[in-house]
């Protein structure tokens, strides 16, 4: 059972990748338009001219 | 002149060499639109970014600075069939946004905290049952608070500060005793750890965030997502002035970026867009939207104008004044002032039930902790014991059963064309029992229609139409409109002052004054018949013709009303407009109740009195003159083409010609105040059945993390029916 001292953490930490990797979507505005966000996943066109989210210096409004 | 379009207002620069504008277009819904719009964009050289934003129906573009002017991009989403319009994100939007994502990273953390906090409870839990040694069980619950202790103290930011807002100004809100049962459990379980207790109660109070946290998002995005259409709304009416930036030099520019001083020019057919006085040039204009006053006014170098006021004639040189130098505009500025200061303040729901809930559960704690006391009890177990009552008490559901219900019926009432401008707004609309309307541009349109068009050949009229479409004349365009022309007839010729000629079929046409084409005795008689209507002259050779032209009522104005008075709801209309225009309307719609050539002031009495009666009032207005009676009423709804003034100050705004939005928000309304007392009901009648439980000392956290989940996912049920009405409408 001392193996849970090791695993519990190493959840943990796992789970909190997972937390890092949400915010990190947030701060780069990845939940600023949902409606069509929907729709690009099922968008047929290969070249999407321009797929990053607004440049750093617009993030915050 | 040849104008310019000036969009500098709208650019920002971002540094390192690049620009950005958003733009709001009109027609983007799907997502053929989103990337045919984003590849032509792209096309352009220099351009660095075009990326759709399908939510809020925009468009952010960024670009070399210089090496392009916003024009450009407006120019071609025109070419790709788009309307678009330069867009300025307003202060309160954006700390929407801001408070939209702040409220997510708190989502998020409380989230993951309450995830992994139940893997490490459900061990804990069945170990109680089993074979757990009291060491791993500690393990356990050390881990637990490690994970639940910072994640709370992040993610109930937004309940710790609103708690602490109310406490300071001497209230009570639902935020205080969620943050103190929050914050207590927390502290309680910490103490039992570090006694080697067999119970924590982490995961009950870091649940309780997230199940919170969860309605105040949807909440917030709906709020969020209303404020962008109505934003974009304001971009597409497109207050524009042209500006003189020379002797006869002329640039467009947006009406947020003219100065006092400055000097505009305002062609026939144009809405003035500042308050200023004419200079040169002699015209009639239409007042309407700001006295309700109907017929036009003559002005000439001297007179007044004031935004909103629509120019008929002939093109004025207007000097922009300060705002409210005019008497109109400062008498109707004072009144408002009043109202608003003058209206009591709104108790919510809400805020009500939290004033009765918050003394009850912290009398029932502190009488659990005496009782134990006196029956014996250790005071640890007294203590315990109590804050068990305020952790199964705390208003999971209660928290939960307002803001559930204002989402799903702001949602649908966002799609029966109204928007919501102020939070307890649902509250109040389904207390109406008495709606007052302004007849000019409430009940009728804003936009001027012909009336007799039966009474004239089908084939005249179309071609009269298309006469129409060379003169900028408001009548002649409403006249285009209704003919629904689309092919100008070439080589038409304008008589300033007196109408617009062309031929057609080796036939002369024209069209304008009565005078111009021997139809006075016509227009007289169309006038006798309708005093209210204006006229104008179509001759085909020498066969005249005459058409009156006035604003129509809503399509389904008198629907609208007797489906108010069936409802138990008197209607009655205050207008500024003449008494036979007002009596005309009123008799068509049924109204009874009318009163006409009523100030600003008269309608505040009105309303006072009804008042003081203890009718609640709905106003429904559009005007300049309409923004203080807007403000006394005890809720008031404005049509998207209202003025700037009395759309800011109205609590809803409807979408479209129709005017069923009023019977809509009325409805969803009462639906939804229905709505929240059973949620309420439900989550007190939940407290009931579980506050003995925990009195007796009986509550484990896996009871209090079942009941808890439980109620709360019972009230976002019943929420959810406050998404239709029955169907008896209009």
């Amino acid at each position: 059972m001392e193996v849970i001292a090791f695993l519990v953490p190493l959840a943990l930490l796992l789970g909190l990748f997972g937390l890092l990797g949400f915010l990190w979507s947030l701060k780069n505005g990845q939940y600023d338009d949902l409606e069509g966000a929907a729709w690009r996943a099922i968008s047929d066109d290969d070249e999407t001219p321009t797929t990053s989210g607004p440049s750093a210096a617009h993030r915050g409004v | 002149m040849q104008a310019t379009r000036d969009f500098s207002h709208y650019v920002k620069h971002l540094g390192s060499g690049l620009a950005h504008i958003d733009l709001a277009v009109e027609g983007v819904n799907c997502a053929g639109c989103m990337s045919k719009i984003e590849r032509g964009l792209s096309a352009i050289p220099d351009v660095t970014l075009a990326r759709v934003n399908l939510t809020d129906r925009r468009v952010a573009l960024e670009w070399k600075e210089g090496a392009l002017d916003p024009g450009n991009f407006i120019d071609r989403l025109a070419e790709l069939g788009y309307k678009a319009y330069p867009f300025e994100t307003v202060s309160a939007e954006a700390a929407e946004v801001e408070n939209s994502r702040f409220l997510l990273r708190c989502l998020g953390v409380a989230a993951f905290a309450t995830m992994n906090v139940m893997m490490l409870s459900i061990p804990v839990w069945s170990g109680n049952v089993s074979d757990m040694l009291p060491e791993q069980r500690d393990f356990f619950h050390w881990m637990s608070a490690l994970i639940a202790l910072p994640a709370a103290a992040y993610a109930g930011q937004p309940f710790f500060r609103s708690a602490l807002n109310a406490l300071r100004a001497g209230n009570v809100n639902m935020d205080v005793p969620i943050s103190i049962g929050v914050i207590l459990a927390l502290g309680m379980s910490i103490v039992e750890t570090i006694g080697h207790a067999d119970h924590a109660y982490f995961d009950a109070a870091i649940m309780l965030l997230t199940f919170l946290l969860v309605g105040r998002y949807l909440d917030q995005n709906m709020r969020r997502r209303t404020r962008a259409v109505a934003g974009n709304l304001a971009a597409l009416k497109a207050e524009t002035a042209t500006k003189f930036i020379g002797p006869d030099e002329i640039s467009v520019v947006p009406a947020a970026a003219i100065r006092a001083g400055d000097t505009v020019l305002l062609r026939p057919g144009e809405r003035c867009a500042v308050d200023g006085s004419v200079i040169e040039g002699r015209s009639e204009i239409d007042q309407s939207l700001i006295t309700g006053e109907t017929r036009h006014a003559a002005v000439e170098a001297g007179s007044a104008v004031y935004a909103g006021s629509l120019n008929i004639s002939g093109a004025l040189r207007i000097r922009v004044s300060a705002a409210a130098e005019g008497t109109l505009l400062a008498e109707i500025q004072r009144l408002l002032d009043h109202a608003v200061q003058a209206r009591s303040r709104y108790v919510q729901l809400a805020d009500r039930a939290s004033r009765l809930y918050a003394p009850a559960v912290h009398a029932t704690a502190l009488l659990t902790m005496i009782g134990w006391l006196i029956a014996g009890a250790s005071l640890h177990d007294s203590v315990i014991t109590a804050i068990a009552v305020l952790i199964i008490t705390c208003p999971c559901a209660l928290g939960l059963a307002i803001p559930t219900v204002q989402t799903i019926a702001a949602g649908a009432m966002f799609r029966a064309g109204v928007l919501i401008n102020s939070g307890d707004a649902i509250e109040r609309v389904a207390e109406v029992d008495h709606v007052i309307f302004d007849k000019t541009g409430t009940l009728t349109l804003p936009e001027l229609d012909v009336v007799n068009s039966a009474a004239v050949p089908a084939d005249v009229f179309e071609l009269a139409g298309r006469l129409a479409l060379a003169s900028h004349h408001p009548v002649a365009a409403a006249l285009a409109r209704a003919a629904g022309a689309k092919s100008p007839l070439p080589g038409v010729t304008e008589e300033p002052g007196q109408g617009v000629r062309g031929s057609f079929g080796g036939e002369e046409v024209r069209l304008g004054r009565p005078s111009f084409c021997n139809a006075e005795d016509l227009a007289e008689q169309v006038l006798r018949r309708d005093p209210e209507a204006s006229v104008v002259a179509f001759a085909r050779g020498e066969q005249p013709y005459v058409f009156a032209v006035r604003q129509g009522l809503r399509p389904d104005a008198r629907e609208t009303v007797a489906a108010l008075q069936r409802r138990g709801i008197a209607v009655e209309i205050l207008s500024g407009d003449r008494e036979p225009a007002v009596r005309a309307a009123a008799e068509t719609l049924g109204i009874p109740e009318w009163r006409a050539g009523v100030m600003p002031s008269d309608k505040i009495a009105r309303i006072e009195q009804l008042k003081r009666q203890g009718v609640k009032v709905m106003m429904v207005g559009d005007g300049l003159n309409d923004a203080p009676s807007l403000a006394a009423a005890h809720v008031s709804m404005s049509p998207i083409s209202a003025a700037h003034l009395s759309q800011a100050t109205a609590d809803l705004v409807f979408l479209g010609k129709p005017l069923a939005p009023v019977i809509a928000a009325i409805d969803y309304s009462r639906k939804a105040l229905r709505l929240m007392r059973q949620n309420l009901y439900l989550a007190v009648g939940y407290n009931v059945l579980a506050v003995p439980i925990a009195i007796l000392g009986f509550v484990t956290p896996l009871i209090a993390a079942a009941a808890m989940s439980g109620s709360s996912i019972l009230v976002m049920l019943n929420a959810l029916r406050g998404r239709r009405v029955r169907q008896e409408q209009v």
